[in-house]
């Protein structure tokens, strides 16, 4: 009940941001621009629109996380609201679980209004509604909720500026980290290797949620990855919300 | 009986700056408040009176020391419900409503719809608010916002109400506005712990008070056992008389229209200068005793401090 309405009372204030209109009409206007580009295009022209498309969901979706979530927690506490609110009979988890679930369903609400607007411009063109775009788009929103909790991890101890940098580096790593793999596969087995897998297996892996290719060209994709896929965003989601918790519980708010 | 709030030998250090530097901002804090009384924490500026009222709401962690409110532990969320908060210049979410902001809060309070609608409409009445209840805050006046700050620490009937400089920024009518609330809620049997540098109203409203000067409590009791009764000087304002006549009677403060207020520290010579009005034919405007304030006590301290 309490972390329903610390949530609710989030979404209303997130809705309120103007900067979330402004990456969503960016949004809407990257999957318009798709269409141009199937124009241009030899060949399946729908794939680029489901591409274009798809990539613009994970884009703008990660910049609206980071550039909302990390001011969540700073703004409470640079405003001195954050005084009255912990003054209430609320445990400090149920303030920051409040707030994460609160810019989920906002990040929720949002993805639901572009992937109309998307699947409604694929319908324009094959008259049908390809629901298997939802799968990318569910494993994008399981992104979303990864990146809202490291958002909302730096924006416990730090300037919103600062956290928007932070996360944005993971994400960059995450979408990158990848080639770590490769390396590990090339080098030879000693302290070099051993220390390249640790770094793999610490840092984020976030084309764990990247099902875009196989579900616009239509490849097989084997049930157990999406559930170690979902798995992983879950249980690394918690991860983090843990870490910021164990932060947040011990913060003098001078 | 157990006390509405309980303090015993409080510490607290913030490290502050680029290079951290130690600061001891509370040194040994110890204070008991009474159930149903109005308790007045008074001190200068940065004193330390904000940093003991965000140690028992669980703001920040005091380094040692112990803190109980009516017998339980601050942090326990049951001392938490019996308690309601106004923090000096509140900030609140400005881009709610007022019945918008106490509707958030009392949900915190997990109350039902129907209590929530009744009690934000009985506290809205009781701060003169109702008329604004569907403004938004960022269009609320300071006073407006003080006692918007008042409702919400109310919202859960609390028995203990902590204020946290309640009358500062205020005008008269605001101030006594807010002052009439405090000897309601006392009235209404609850407990009161008020910070404040204003003593005229603290003088006014408190049973009791605990002085803080550089995070020490330097004198603490009621208002009778800590101020003197003793007559300081006597203030008399006549006319027909000349200045230089009372020059070894007293000090003449001002002359305005022919009426001299003089300042008598002696009590004889009060009488003698009552004396030498009537034989001059002269008139007595007025005749004030003054005894030791609250006023004079605190800067008493804070000079000693």
């Amino acid at each position: 009940m309490k972390i329903k309405a610390i949530a609710l009372h989030t979404l209303k204030e997130a809705i309120r941001d103007r900067v979330l209109y402004l990456l969503l009409f960016f949004a809407v206007v990257s999957i318009g621009f798709s269409r141009l580009l199937a124009l241009l295009t030899l060949g399946d022209r729908v794939k680029i629109i489901k591409d274009v498309g798809l990539a613009s969901l994970s884009l703008f979706g990660a910049l609206m996380a980071i550039l909302i979530g990390t001011g969540l927690v700073y703004k409470e506490i640079d405003k001195k609201t954050i005084y009255t609110l912990l003054s209430k009979p609320i445990h400090r988890y149920q303030f920051l679980l409040g707030k994460f679930f609160g810019l989920a369903l906002t990040l929720f609400i949002m993805l639901f209004s572009m992937s109309i607007i998307f699947l409604a411009l694929i319908f324009l063109h094959t008259f049908t509604i390809e629901w298997k775009m939802l799968i990318a788009i569910f494993y994008i929103f399981l992104e979303l909720c990864l990146v809202t909790s490291v958002a909302l991890l730096f924006s416990c101890f730090s300037t919103p500026i600062l956290s928007s940098l932070f996360t944005l580096a993971f994400y960059i790593i995450g979408h990158t980290a990848w080639g770590l793999e490769t390396l590990i596969n090339k080098i030879q087995p000693g302290f070099g290797k051993t220390m390249a897998q640790a770094l793999y297996h610490f840092l984020p892996d976030l084309e764990n949620f990247n099902f875009k290719t196989e579900i616009v060209h239509n490849l097989p994709i084997p049930s157990s990855i999406f559930l170690y896929s979902t798995l992983y965003g879950i249980f690394y989601t918690l991860f983090v919300l843990t870490i910021a918790l164990l932060i947040f519980r011990k913060r003098d708010f001078i | 009986m157990a006390a509405a709030l309980n303090i015993e030998d409080l510490h607290k250090t913030f490290s502050l700056g680029f290079i951290p530097k130690k600061k001891k901002i509370l040194k040994g804090i110890s204070l008991s408040v009474n159930q149903g009384e109005i308790f007045g924490y008074l001190g200068p500026n940065g004193s330390g009176k904000t940093t003991t009222i965000k140690c028992i709401l669980g703001l920040i962690f005091p380094d040692q020391g112990k803190i109980e409110l009516f017998g339980h532990p601050y942090l326990s969320l049951r001392a938490k419900a019996r308690t309601g908060f106004l923090p000096e210049n509140p900030y609140f979410y400005d881009h709610l409503t007022a019945s918008e902001f106490l509707d958030f809060y009392s949900q915190l309070f997990s109350m039902k719809k129907k209590e929530r609608e009744d009690k934000i409409k009985y506290l809205l009445h009781m701060v003169g608010l109702e008329q604004s209840s569907d403004l938004q805050l960022r269009k609320f006046s300071r006073g407006m916002l003080q006692r918007i700050g008042l409702a919400q620490a109310l919202l859960n009937d609390p028995s203990l109400v902590l204020l946290d400089e309640p009358l500062g920024g205020l005008d008269p009518l605001g101030r006594k506005e807010i002052r009439d609330v405090i000897v309601k809620l006392k009235e209404e049997g609850k407990t009161v712990f008020l910070s404040s540098h204003i003593l005229q109203d603290i003088e006014m409203i408190c049973d009791r008070v605990a002085i803080l000067v550089n995070g020490e409590i330097v004198n603490q009791g009621t208002l009778k056992d800590l101020i003197s009764e003793k007559i300081l000087f006597t203030e008399i304002e006549l006319s027909g008389v000349e200045e230089k006549e009372l020059k070894n009677l007293g000090e003449s403060l001002t002359e305005k229209a022919g009426r001299i207020l003089l300042r008598v520290f002696e009590e004889e010579n009060v009488e003698k200068v009552l004396e030498l009005v009537q034989s001059r034919k002269g008139k007595v405007h007025s005749l004030i005793p003054r005894t030791e304030t609250l006023e004079d006590l605190f800067v008493g301290m804070v000079k000693q401090g």
